[in-house]
């Protein structure tokens, strides 16, 4: 169960969806006015992000590479469907402040890079791990996004009043100005504490290391013998399975895929297929 | 040969005017506007305005101790302090202003990069900040003094306005912006001393007075326009803050277009728009379209054909 560990590690702080990968952001911004609404959509995303990832690294041998994106998406919409449906039954008044951010989540790039940058190409369980520990991070993200907002933009705490009424609230951090003020805050202080943190040898990056496939954000990027080499399954570097090859292939053919990989761009996808075509010969 | 010839690469030329004169001279110009606004609203004006210097001071003078950089000496701070003051009603809390004054230095100015790289002036900056937080403390001009709406909400409903107190500043409004004689004794000054040019406020004013005659309703009737131009915070927009340094575009072209821009964005807000005033969201606004503005009108420099390619020989 390390593998999990260290999933839900990578989610949870290293990989934060929120603060460090910067995605997601139109969820993060619209519905965090306060903390319940941040923890019911973080929450709601999570359990579509970690049974998608669950699926779709079940069939990830099925799904043809060509209509992957497709695939994922009927499988992502799916379970928004039936969480919807869920919230509408038993928690009316979160699907009310949630409204339309709830179909939403199909199109969350979240879910789609996890599916396409982990569960694609990792068993089911590391997966599940995942979607869960990246899950937990966007839900921690959303709450604390949700709790300085509603703190500083209406004076209460999960709907209750901390300051007398004398003091009036802020009310532009209950607005979308607010929301851009204190997400880049936050992630200030979240940046702040990494530098701090590497100033003193205590670096996040050597704790439970392992490759997930996104060579952009890894800093040992450059001659690295086991780029696009999944440790976990144990397989070569030289003796790809096929459809790694044609992931490759893919990526060098569309080059903006995948949300994910639209960061690594054209040119990392390019040096992955020349790689692939050297270990080929 | 008598004399030897310093060889040494450009600027030859030197100029004495330094950051802290040219603020300094936009303090002193605005001395005529605060003391009325003192004069007319009573010593809390005086609180108001020494709350939010003293912020806007404290705020950068902490910040330069924090990125090792004093540049509190430069008077800038003094300056945005003072004209979020004036752009303040007298009647505000002052941990409000005192707010206002720290949003203004810290999130507008410094985490930018400082004087010279905000993008937009951060004293209106901090007032809408003001504005869209405490909208009822920032538009409750209600005081001793004077209890009511201001001149441009009346005009707006409909009613007749006292055209000579919006003059002289017996009227309601924020601390500096009632007295139009006070605002134009601080201008005069700058434009004598050169530190600003009518490029922007002429641009601004004439072209919000054509815009207001077309469609404000009264037609170019001469008491309607005077009454919109006297009244609000157009004229010390216009005189004081459109033409900050930072925020202006530094093309001559560009600061025809920017005051145009301005004062169409000012006609649309007050008329077309839900509020009475709108100069500070013009400003503003305008001051965002500055990078797109100085990129159409840079001219052509010498030796580069039109779009920057070097002439062949």
């Amino acid at each position: 169960m390390s593998k999990a560990g260290e999933r839900l590690y990578n989610g949870l702080v290293k990989e934060n969806p929120t603060f460090v990968l910067m995605l997601g952001m139109c969820p993060t911004l619209a519905v965090t006015t306060s903390a319940v609404n941040g923890l019911g959509m973080g929450l709601t995303t999570m359990v579509v992000l970690a049974l998608s990832n669950m699926i779709i690294s079940l069939l990830r041998n099925i799904i043809p590479d060509r209509v992957r994106i497709p695939a994922f998406i009927v499988i992502i919409a799916s379970f928004v469907t039936v969480v919807q449906l869920l919230l509408e039954a038993y928690l009316p008044f979160l699907n009310k402040a949630l409204g339309v951010y709830i179909p939403l989540i199909v199109v969350n790039c979240i879910i789609l890079g996890r599916a396409e940058s982990y569960a694609y190409s990792n068993p089911v369980i590391p997966s599940l791990f995942d979607g869960i520990g990246m899950g937990l991070g966007f839900t921690f993200a959303l709450t604390c996004i949700g709790l300085v907002r509603e703190l500083l933009g209406a004076g209460q705490l999960f709907g209750l009043d901390i300051f007398p009424d004398s003091v009036e609230p802020i009310r532009i951090f209950g607005q979308a100005p607010g929301a851009f003020f204190v997400l880049a805050g936050l992630v200030a202080l979240q940046n702040y504490v990494r530098e701090s943190r590497k100033k003193a040898g205590k670096e996040y990056e050597k704790i439970g290391s392992g490759c997930t496939h996104d060579c952009m954000n890894c800093k040992d990027s450059d001659g690295c013998s086991k780029r696009f080499y999944d440790e976990g399954s144990g397989r070569k570097a030289g003796g790809k399975t096929k459809q790694e090859n044609a992931a490759a292939a893919g990526n060098g053919k569309t080059g903006n895929g995948s949300a994910v990989n639209m960061k690594a761009g054209n040119v990392t996808a390019g040096n992955r297929e020349t790689r692939m075509r050297r270990a080929d010969k | 040969m008598s004399e030897l010839f310093k060889v040494s690469s450009n600027p030859h030329i030197r100029s004495k005017a330094a950051t802290n004169g040219l603020m300094f001279a936009v303090v002193i110009a605005l001395m005529p506007a605060t003391g009325f606004g003192i004069y007319n609203f009573g010593p809390r004006a005086l609180a108001v305005i020494a709350v939010t210097v003293g912020s806007t001071i404290l705020t950068e003078y902490l910040f330069g101790l924090y990125k090792k950089k004093l540049s509190v000496t430069d008077l800038s701070a003094v300056v945005t302090g003072l004209l979020l003051a004036l752009n303040l009603p007298v009647t505000i809390p002052l941990w409000m202003a005192a707010l206002g004054g720290v949003f203004a230095i810290l999130v507008v100015k410094m985490l930018f990069g400082g004087l010279g790289q905000n993008f937009m002036n951060p004293a209106l900056a901090a007032r809408c900040f003001l504005l869209i937080s405490f909208p009822t403390a920032m538009t409750s001009f209600d005081c001793d003094a004077y209890t009511g709406a201001t001149p441009l909400a009346l005009l707006k409903s409909g009613e007749q306005v006292n055209l000579l107190n919006m003059v002289t500043g017996h009227t309601a409004g924020t601390i500096g912006e009632t007295s139009v004689i006070a605002i134009a004794v601080g201008a005069c000054l700058l434009l004598l001393l050169g530190v600003i040019d009518l490029r922007i406020p002429g641009c601004y004013i004439v072209t919000f007075i054509i815009f207001a005659g077309l469609f404000g309703g009264h037609g170019f009737n001469p008491s309607y326009l005077a009454a919109q131009l006297s009244g609000g915070g157009l004229m010390l927009g216009a005189f004081f803050m459109a033409t900050d340094y930072v925020t202006r575009p530094i093309t001559i072209k560009g600061q025809y277009v920017f005051g145009v821009t301005l004062g169409l964005l000012t006609g649309i807000f007050r008329i077309f728009g839900p509020g009475a005033e709108g100069v500070s969201y013009a400003i503003i606004l305008g001051n965002l379209l500055v990078p797109l503005i100085e990129k159409c009108t840079m001219p052509t420099a010498f030796g580069y054909r039109k779009g920057g390619v070097r002439h062949e020989k």
